[in-house]
């Protein structure tokens, strides 16, 4: 059967057209390629904390490492205990670690205080539930919180199986017995939390907990097998705060 | 049509006069919570973020959700004894859906920053697609009731653009309550939450309590304003809620089969905390077993059939429903979640008077806009069962 000339036409319009919509989608996929080559590649940084609670003894241990943050940090002094604002703080192994804990472990453990803070996790449900970005994840796997974006919805808090994030339920300028000026104060109704000092690790510093733990803490790198905390993670018996969420917090614990 | 809701007998503005105190005495504690900071008014605290408010989004999201059992049989069955209801339980879901809205809203720390959710969309938030199925179901079922109640009004079929969007808000109607579940069941280390099962509840609690509420302001309008919706479609509803309700019930004895049966001590914990204490701590063992008691007497007063058909054991079976679910779900489902803390320890939420007048607030205004929409409803079918000649 011949084709007649109207059908012909037909077919020739819906090729031209097929080929001219692939050939500049074609151009655009290749554009596209082009740009993520100029990309640079993601951070090959993976920033992680290794904490020796052996080496943790007095009480003055730990407050140094306590003040120094929260010193830097204008973290506010909030005497009502259920809510105080705190980016890190201190308690027992039982509390800590209440999914491992064991009634015939040792009694040393048992008696040993443990620092607790943001875990910086690399699979952080935090960040998974907040509604505007206000908490995120730099590639470098810090997990910060801006508290000028935050519009107080504490869905972050019900999603941190660690009760590391902290709601401002009072003023917390009202708390501050002097003010750091190289940080921000915060208002009522946000929430903060540990930032891993992101300010200090850009400089190429430590986080001030660290610096101030004086060896007691190990920082850097996990990415790089001869990084302080690399080494002292292969070296030592390590745990996480409940492994089984698969969270895979970033903070260890040298037992 | 709108001109309905502005004459009205004097108890008509009384009862909006009262409404509009309580929205004025939330406005005052709401405002000065954001002065004098949550932790001086509230009782939430670091671990419990959620309290009572986001405890009345659950119920009434569910309340909103509920009315697709009288709108789904009626469009999409031509059940014709649900005409009369069928623009009311719209209207209902307007209301209800924007208490559940404003729930979330007085949560918020940073009230002035809630636009941040639209300026910043965060797909991977669940707050994001709250926000859309909340306010889609809100202004659909507001189009889909006021087209077909003015079609009424004028006297004709309601025009044939509006059937897709009816058909789109029935199909709406879930999704509402799936999406706010997930609000809580995708959180890790939240046990009582983290369950399959949680939507599935969420809908059965829905379509018992939601109707359950509707029936009794039904049947309260009839009392009121002598506007009967019929009594098969009571009828009808009842049966639904019936149905609705003892699946719910069996979504829980699941749930706890789950917990006690696997014996996974962080299951349990909160269904222990809730029905018989933890660690010391018995704060709402009663209030649970008063929830279990009410279920049992709401499933006694449906199942038998002469029970459910008399209208005094009706109303009392579904005030039971809404009372049993809004203490299982608009209140303890918020403190089983946060409770052990992530510390496996007790901190006790005790919500406060501010607190409770806040959520009292934002019912207000839910009931504000009900009673001017069913005020406009029910005058436009009585002037025409009167056979009052309306001018277009």
């Amino acid at each position: 059967m011949a084709i007649s000339r109207r059908d012909f036409l037909k077919v020739i319009g819906f090729t031209g057209v097929t080929s001219a919509v692939a050939t500049i989608g074609g151009v655009l996929i290749g554009r596209g390629e082009d740009i993520l080559k100029e990309i640079k590649p993601a951070s090959k940084v993976r920033w992680a904390m290794a904490i020796d609670t052996r080496q943790f003894k007095t009480d003055e241990d730990f407050q140094k490492v306590i003040e120094a943050c929260h010193k830097a940090h204008n973290v506010p002094n909030i005497p009502d205990p259920i809510r105080q604002v705190k980016w890190i703080w201190v308690d027992t192994f039982e509390k800590a670690f209440p999914t491992i804990e064991h009634e015939y472990i040792s009694e040393e453990i048992k008696k040993r205080k443990f620092l607790l803070l943001c875990n910086h996790c690399d699979n952080p449900p935090c960040v998974r539930v907040c509604p505007v970005k206000a908490t995120f994840r730099r590639p470098d796997g810090v997990v910060v919180q801006d508290m000028h974006r935050c519009i107080g919805c504490k869905f972050c808090m019900a999603a941190c199986p660690y009760g590391s994030r902290n709601y401002n339920f009072y003023p917390p300028r009202e708390f501050l017995s002097q003010v750091n000026p190289e940080y921000p104060t915060r208002t009522t109704g946000v929430v903060e939390k540990c930032i891993l000092c992101y300010e200090r690790l850009d400089e190429g510093k430590q986080p001030y907990c660290v610096e101030a733990s004086e060896g007691k803490m190990f920082f850097g790198n996990l990415n790089d097998p001869n990084s302080p905390v690399r080494k002292a993670i292969s070296e030592n018996i390590v745990i996480v705060r409940k492994p089984e969420l698969t969270t895979k917090p970033m903070v260890f614990y040298i037992i | 049509m709108f001109e309905y809701a502005l004459k009205g007998k004097p108890r008509y503005w009384i009862w909006l006069g009262f409404l509009a105190t309580l929205i004025l005495i939330a406005f005052y504690f709401w405002n000065l919570e954001h002065h004098i900071g949550a932790g001086r008014l509230l009782g939430l605290h670091r671990d419990l973020t959620w309290g009572l408010h986001i405890g009345q989004l659950a119920f009434f999201v569910g309340a909103a959700a509920g009315a697709v059992m009288i709108v789904l049989p009626y469009y999409f069955h031509n059940y014709k004894e649900f005409s009369k209801i069928t623009v009311l339980a719209e209207f209902f879901a307007v209301g209800m859906v924007l208490v559940a809205m404003l729930s979330v809203f007085v949560v918020m720390g940073q009230p002035p920053r809630v636009f941040f959710v639209l300026l910043h969309p965060t797909p991977n938030s669940i707050i994001f697609y709250d926000l859309i199925v909340l306010s889609g179901y809100l202004i659909l079922n507001l189009i889909c009731g006021w087209t077909v109640l003015h079609a009424e009004y004028k006297g004709v079929k309601y025009p044939a653009w509006l059937k897709p969007i009816i058909y789109l808000a029935i199909l709406w109607g879930p999704s509402i309550h799936i999406v706010t579940a997930f609000l809580l069941q995708g959180l890790p280390g939240r046990d009582y939450w983290l369950t399959a099962i949680m939507a599935p509840r969420f809908l059965a609690t829905a379509f018992s309590a939601g109707p359950a509420l509707l029936i009794v302001l039904a049947l309260l309008a009839k009392k009121l304003t002598g506007f009967d919706v019929g009594q098969k479609a009571i009828d009808t509803i009842a049966k639904i809620i019936t149905y609705a309700f003892i699946i719910n019930l069996l979504f829980f004895g699941f749930e706890v089969f789950t917990a006690f049966y696997s014996g996974i001590e962080h299951h349990k914990a909160p269904i222990l905390y809730l029905f018989f204490g933890y660690e010391g701590h018995t704060e709402y063992v009663g209030l649970m077993w008063l929830s279990m008691i009410l279920a049992l007497i709401a499933v006694v007063l449906l199942v038998i059939p002469p029970l459910r058909r008399n209208e005094t054991a009706l109303v009392l079976a579904c005030l039971a429903v809404i009372a049993s679910v809004w203490i299982e779900k608009g209140f303890a489902l918020m403190i089983g979640g946060f409770t052990p803390n992530p510390f496996h320890t007790v901190t006790p939420y005790i919500p406060t008077f501010p607190e409770f007048m806040i959520a009292i607030g934002t019912w207000a205004v839910g009931f504000t806009i009900v009673t001017i929409l069913w005020k406009i409803a029910i005058s436009v079918y009585q002037s025409k069962e009167k056979g009052v000649f309306i001018k277009s």
